[in-house]
């Protein structure tokens, strides 16, 4: 798990290519290698953005309007979950609580949380960072 | 030096608080005056952060919510004296929400520097490691078991009878494990320890090790917590400097190591045995029972696994006696539940009280009602797998028997309120969509279940075959209930039965006769 981490950490996800290497490193078949990724939500398979903003669909952002605000972000940013904005400078991705459900709606940008989120406070967040 | 303080717990922060901080000490230095700025823990009054607060002779005054626009006019209005100024509450220690709350596992939280170990002390810390270790380890065991204390991650089980396992299993190596997985909504207490006070669930881990003979203690933290991670490894570091970690505790000649892991995104791996086999380095598969933890943990040795709260409730117990923790709370809930007010709900935060306390005065006098303003129709207490309650059923206490008997969970002490724009048939949908996204596959009522679960709301949806859909419905949470290996599949029923037999007119069936349908 800390050699995935730090994978990921460097590059931003976990390449299929390098399964056999980490393999090695940790006595597992490829095979495993593959199960142990897949079944953990934070690994991710396919390169992202330069940033990444996930979005909170838990309960509590659920009860704050999180659903409107999903959509309105998908809209905006013209792409679904799991996908990267065409200038390559955003990867949206769901998530399921930040621990900031007392200020919901919830989103987090790259290792920063933004609580009580609308759409205009997001298009200003993305326009940060895609300008930075 | 003035002090003046401005939180850096992460919903401070969500809410701006580096820009206020950042714009008080540019403002200082173009006046020219001395301020000593402290990036303090955050009290828990998350609806009014970024709340700064300034030392006074008469004590620390806060002003809230501060924005950087407001700074100037905070500087003109003196407010490094205390001075009035619009955003004045006072004394911070006597605005009521903070006043009428009973802190013990929050005491320090949003006082001190989190990342200050002279701070810590000063505020009472390691006053509990140093009496436990002049005390036996039985000893220890007994006063945390006499202190009534159950586990707060959400089973319940009484802390001091699974440590006396874990002392009674032979082993020479032994673990204590944090649970620091918090992955239900509307939960945010671990997150807060870890944050705006780790050193309390340090000296925790580091009492639990003393007390059943483990050398080795692992927090297994939430990856969606990087700001925990930070505090937590720099405080470790400063412990460890200090002596209070290491191989000689406090010159005890006891060893105690530790060291933060970080999880990866799996809501199932909060469940203890699971969360053991990612430990491990594996997929977080369940692991059947028995063997308990207590006796075959990690590695299959002896292991303590214990949430956050209840570790970091450890201190104040060995610090002020048994009884003292004891005198608070009502039945069989002893001591303080930290509660977590979240959702639609107008003052969010963290409500730190004696059980007893109903769901009622923490919805209203407390949470202000709804943040909508519209009338408060649900509530849904202990995360994704607690049931929804009514209206008609806050007056009920927070107390696990209490919330047993009406077939309810007070589980991690997170309270998530719905304004009655909710449809509650799809947060029933979203409770399987949630199982099915998270389980782990090992067991086929769950597995298949969740599945399952999605198709009937959807089919329920459509209004066609209402009434065999919705006993299909019930068919399924019974087989659910029954035949999971774990809670996520064996109490997603409650999440959806609840909102069924409490909110039927959103699944379209009759009002009137939903108060008497049974209960699963
Ligand atoms: C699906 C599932 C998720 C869980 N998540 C957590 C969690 O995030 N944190 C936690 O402390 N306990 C969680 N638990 C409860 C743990 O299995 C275990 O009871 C707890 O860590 C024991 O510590 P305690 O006695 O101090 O409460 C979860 C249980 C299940 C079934
Ligand atoms: S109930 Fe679900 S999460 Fe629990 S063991 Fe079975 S499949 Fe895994
Ligand atoms: S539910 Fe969205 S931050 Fe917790």
């Amino acid at each position: 798990m800390p050699l995935l981490h730090a994978i990921q950490d460097d590059i931003g996800y976990i390449p299929e290519d390098v399964y056999p290497q980490i393999a090695q490193a940790m006595a597992l078949s490829v095979a495993e290698v593959h199960g142990f990724v897949t079944f953990y939500h934070h690994f991710r398979t396919h390169p992202v953005g330069e940033h990444i903003l996930q979005v909170c669909r838990a309960e509590s952002c659920q009860a704050m309007g999180s659903e409107q605000l999903e959509a309105d972000i998908k809209a905006k940013l013209g792409i679904d979950y799991h996908q990267t904005t065409a200038d390559g400078k955003v990867t949206l991705l769901p998530v399921y609580c930040l621990g900031n459900c007392a200020c919901s709606p919830a989103v987090m940008m790259d290792d920063d949380v933004y609580g009580r989120m609308d759409m205009a406070q997001i298009t200003e967040l993305v326009s940060e960072v895609s300008n930075g | 030096m003035v002090k003046v303080f401005v939180p850096r717990d992460s919903t401070a922060l969500s809410l701006g608080a580096d820009k206020t901080a950042k714009a008080i000490q540019l403002e200082a230095e173009k006046r020219g005056i001395a301020i000593q700025l402290i990036r303090n823990g955050s009290r828990g009054l998350f609806w009014v952060e970024p709340m700064v607060e300034v030392e006074t002779a008469q004590g620390r005054v806060a002003y809230a919510p501060v924005k950087p626009k407001d700074v100037a006019s905070l500087f003109d209005a003196d407010f490094l004296n205390g001075a009035n100024h619009a955003l004045y509450l006072g004394l911070t220690n006597e605005i009521p929400y903070l006043k009428n709350q009973q802190r013990l596992t929050f005491a320090r939280a949003g006082v001190t520097d989190p990342v200050s170990l002279e701070d810590y002390v000063a505020h009472d810390g390691y006053k509990g490691l140093k009496n436990a270790l002049t005390m036996t380890q039985e000893d220890i065991i007994k006063t945390v078991t006499e202190s009534g204390l159950r586990g707060r991650g959400g089973a319940a089980f009484p802390t001091g009878i699974k440590w006396n396992t874990v002392l009674g299993a032979s082993g020479e190596q032994k673990y204590i494990v944090c649970n620091a997985d918090e992955g239900d909504s509307g939960t945010y207490s671990d997150r807060m320890v870890m944050e705006d006070d780790p050193f309390v669930l340090i000296e925790g881990m580091t009492i639990a090790g003393i007390a059943v003979g483990a050398t080795q203690g692992y927090i297994y933290l939430r990856s969606e917590y990087p700001h925990a991670l930070h505090v937590l490894n720099e405080a470790i570091a400063k412990a460890t400097l200090a002596g209070y970690l290491g191989d000689d505790v406090c010159g005890s000649g006891q060893r105690f190591y530790l060291e933060v892991r970080r999880a990866a995104g799996a809501y199932v791996c909060g469940e203890e045995t699971s969360l053991l086999e990612s430990l491990e380095g594996k997929r977080g598969l369940v692991r059947f029972k028995p063997p308990l933890p207590a006796i075959e943990g990690l590695f299959g040795k002896p292991t303590v696994v214990n949430n956050v709260i209840s570790l970091a409730t450890i201190p104040i117990i060995l610090d002020k006696g048994a009884q003292y923790y004891a005198d608070y709370g009502m039945g069989r809930s002893r001591g303080t539940l930290p509660i977590q007010l979240a959702g639609n709900i107008k003052q969010g935060g963290l409500v730190e009280l004696a059980f007893g306390v109903t769901l009622r005065e923490l919805l209203y006098d407390y949470g202000g009602g709804s943040a909508s303003g519209r009338p408060i129709r649900a509530v849904q207490v202990g995360g994704p797998l607690g049931a929804y309650l009514p209206e008609s059923q806050f007056d009920t206490p927070m107390d696990y028997e209490a919330f047993q008997n009406l077939w309810a969970v007070l589980g991690h002490g997170g309270i998530v309120a719905f304004d009655d724009t909710v449809n509650m048939a799809k947060m029933a949908r979203y409770a399987f969509e949630f199982c099915s996204v998270e389980s782990c596959g090992k067991c086929t009522p769950c597995r298949i279940g969740a599945v399952r679960g999605v198709e009937v709301m959807d089919k329920i949806a459509t209004g066609k075959d209402h009434a065999k859909n919705i006993q299909v419905l019930r068919d399924l949470s019974d087989t659910m209930l029954n035949g999971s290996l774990c809670a996520l599949g064996g109490m997603t029923p409650y999440p959806v039965i609840s909102a069924l037999n409490h909110f039927g007119e959103d699944f379209g069936l009759d009002k009137g006769l939903n108060e008497k349908e049974s209960v699963v």
